[in-house]
C-alpha cells in the first residue's frame, strides 16, 4: 500500500520545527509501524534527505522507548498496543497519517519525534525505589504476599514508563505514571518502609517538573499500552492523604 | 553513593515552582464543589415548594429570611466556596495550558466525556448566570417592581415574583440553558469527586458515572420544571391578582 505521511521535523531543541509531507511507498500490511518508518527513512537517505529520528529499542512492546503520536492518539489507533507492536494492517492504501512527538513542557523535544523523558527518571529518583541490602538474590517466596496484593502490584507494575499518559492527557499530566509506581510499591511488603515519604516526594517532584494537573479526563487510561487503570490514581490520592495526615 | 550525592541528583533544577501540590488543588476543587452541590440541592428543595402553592413558598421564604444567623452563615460559606472553586478551576486551567505549550497538529479524544472537557466553560457560564440570577431574584435589581409584591398576609410574594419572572420567554430560556450547563457540570463533578478523594476503584467507577448522570438529570428536571410549568400555566398567579 501507499500512504501519505505528515511528520514533525525538528533539527534540535532550539529549532522551531514543522510538519513535512512524505510518501510511504510499497508498504506491506505485515510491517510494523516502525518498520514502515524504516522503509521511509531508507527512501529519504537515497534522496539525500536527513532520515526521521524516532525512539525505539526492544520493538517487542516491553521497554517503553517507542513513543509516537499517530493521528492524535499515543501509540496509534489500536488499544493496549505500543507503536512498535502496531502493524500496518490497521491502515489502508491511500491513508494519510500524522506523526508527532509527545507534547509536554516536561518532555522537551530532542530531535524530530524524540523527546527527553528524563523527567520520569527524576521522579523515580525522588522516591520510586525501595531500600534493600545488596548481596545474593533472595530466596523466592521467602516473603509471603497475598494473591490479591500480588495481583494489584503486578497490574501497576505493568507500566513501562513510555509517557503515553502524559501525551494523551489534555493537561499533559503525569499522574497515571506516578500512580502506577506508587501503587506498585505500596502493595508490596518491600515497599512499606518508604511508603509515606515516597508518595509525597514523587508528587512534589512531579509538580516541579511542570506536568499539568489531573482533572479526571481518563484519557491516560485509554491511551496506555499496558491498560493501567485510573483506579491507581484514586489509590495514589488515598496514599497521599494518609501520608499527609499522619506525617512521615 | 552517599545521601548528599543522591540529593544532588534528585534536586536537579526544574522549570517551575508550584506552591500548592497538584493533588491538594484537586481536593480543594472537590470539597468546594461538594459544598456548592449541597447548596443547590437545598435550594432546589426550597424552589420546588412552588408546586405546593403560594402560601407554602412565601412562608418558606419568610422563615429563611427571619433566620438571620443561618442565612448569613450559609451565604458566607457558599461565597467562600464559590471563590475557591473558581479560583482553583481557573488556576488549573492556566497551569494545564502551560503544561503543553505547543499543541498537537492533530489530537483525538478516546474516552474523555464531553462534560469533562467543557468544565471550565460550563462553570463560567453558570457563574455568569448566577450573577444575573442574584440580581433578578435576591437583590431584585433587574426588576425593582418585584420588591413590592405582597401576598394577602403581607409577606413578600416570592411566588408571584417567580411566576412573573418566568413568564418571560427569554428569562425562562436563559434559566433552562443555565441548568442544562449545571447538569453537564455535575455529571463530571460527582464521579470526579470520589476519584479525587480516593474513594474509587475499577468496580465502583462505572457505577459512580451512572449515579452522577442520574443525579445530573434529576437536577435538570427539578430546576427546569419550574419555568416550564410557569410557561405551560401549570403554576399560575393567584386568582384575583397579587
Ligand atoms: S520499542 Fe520497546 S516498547 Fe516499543
Amino acid at each position: 500500500m501507499n500512504l501519505t505521511l505528515y511528520v514533525w521535523r525538528q533539527k534540535n531543541a532550539q529549532d522551531k520545527g514543522r510538519m513535512e509531507k512524505y510518501d510511504a511507498k510499497n508498504i506491506t500490511s505485515h510491517m510494523s509501524f516502525l518498520e514502515m518508518l524504516d522503509v521511509v527513512n531508507e527512501d529519504l537517505i537515497h534522496q539525500n534527505i536527513e532520515p526521521i529520528a524516532f525512539d525505539h529499542d526492544c520493538r517487542e512492546g516491553i521497554c517503553g522507548t517507542c513513543s509516537l503520536m499517530i493521528n492524535g492518539i499515543p501509540h496509534g489507533p489500536q488499544r493496549a498496543t505500543t507503536v512498535c507492536q502496531l502493524h500496518m494492517r490497521y491502515f489502508k492504501d491511500g491513508d494519510t497519517i500524522y506523526i508527532e512527538p509527545w507534547r509536554s513542557r516536561a518532555f522537551p523535544i530532542v530531535r524530530d519525534l524524540i523527546v527527553d523523558r528524563s523527567a520520569f527518571d527524576r521522579i523515580m529518583q525522588a522516591g520510586g525505589f525501595i531500600s534493600v541490602n545488596t548481596g545474593g538474590v533472595p530466596d523466592a517466596n521467602s516473603i509471603p504476599i497475598s494473591k490479591k496484593d500480588a495481583d494489584t502490584a503486578m497490574d501497576a507494575a505493568a507500566c513501562i514508563g513510555c509517557g503515553a499518559c502524559v501525551a494523551a492527557c489534555p493537561n499533559a499530566s503525569a499522574m497515571l505514571f506516578i500512580a502506577a509506581k506508587v501503587s506498585h510499591f505500596a502493595s508490596l511488603p518491600q515497599g512499606q518502609i518508604e511508603r509515606k515519604e515516597r508518595v509525597k516526594k514523587m508528587i512534589a517532584h512531579m509538580d516541579k517538573e511542570g506536568f499539568g494537573n489531573c482533572t479526571n479526563y481518563y484519557e491516560c487510561e485509554a491511551a496506555c499500552p499496558k491498560e493501567i487503570s485510573v483506579k491507581f490514581i484514586a489509590k495514589m490520592n488515598r496514599e497521599y492523604f494518609k501520608a499527609s495526615l499522619t506525617g512521615r | 553513593m552517599n545521601t548528599s550525592e543522591l540529593d544532588q541528583i534528585t534536586s536537579i533544577p526544574t522549570p517551575v515552582n508550584v506552591s500548592v501540590a497538584s493533588v491538594s488543588k484537586k481536593v480543594l476543587m472537590a470539597v468546594t464543589g461538594a459544598i456548592l452541590l449541597s447548596f443547590i440541592s437545598v435550594h432546589l428543595l426550597g424552589n420546588l415548594q412552588i408546586f405546593i402553592g403560594q402560601g407554602q413558598l412565601n412562608n418558606y421564604a419568610e422563615t429563611l429570611q427571619s433566620l438571620k444567623g443561618l442565612k448569613w452563615t450559609v451565604r458566607i460559606v457558599t461565597i467562600i466556596a464559590v471563590i475557591i472553586h473558581i479560583w482553583t478551576g481557573v488556576l488549573l486551567w492556566f497551569e494545564n495550558k502551560k503544561a503543553r505549550p505547543i499543541s498537537y497538529y492533530k489530537h483525538d479524544t478516546i474516552q474523555a466525556s464531553l462534560s469533562s472537557r467543557t468544565m471550565i466553560y460550563t462553570g463560567l457560564l453558570i457563574f455568569f448566570f448566577v450573577i444575573y440570577h442574584l440580581l433578578q431574584f435576591t437583590l431584585i435589581v433587574t426588576n425593582p417592581q418585584y420588591a413590592n409584591l405582597r401576598d394577602a398576609l403581607g409577606r413578600h410574594d416570592v411566588y408571584s415574583m417567580v411566576i412573573l419572572g418566568f413568564s418571560n420567554y427569554f428569562i425562562s430560556g436563559a434559566y433552562i440553558i443555565a441548568v442544562l450547563m449545571l447538569a453537564f457540570h455535575i455529571s463530571h463533578a460527582i464521579s470526579s469527586f470520589f476519584q479525587t478523594l480516593g474513594w474509587n476503584n475499577d468496580k465502583v467507577l462505572p457505577k459512580l458515572k451512572l449515579l452522577a448522570n442520574i443525579v445530573a438529570i434529576l437536577f435538570f428536571i427539578g430546576y427546569a420544571s419550574i419555568p416550564v410549568s410557569v410557561l405551560l400555566h401549570i403554576v399560575k398567579l393567584p386568582v384575583g391578582g397579587y
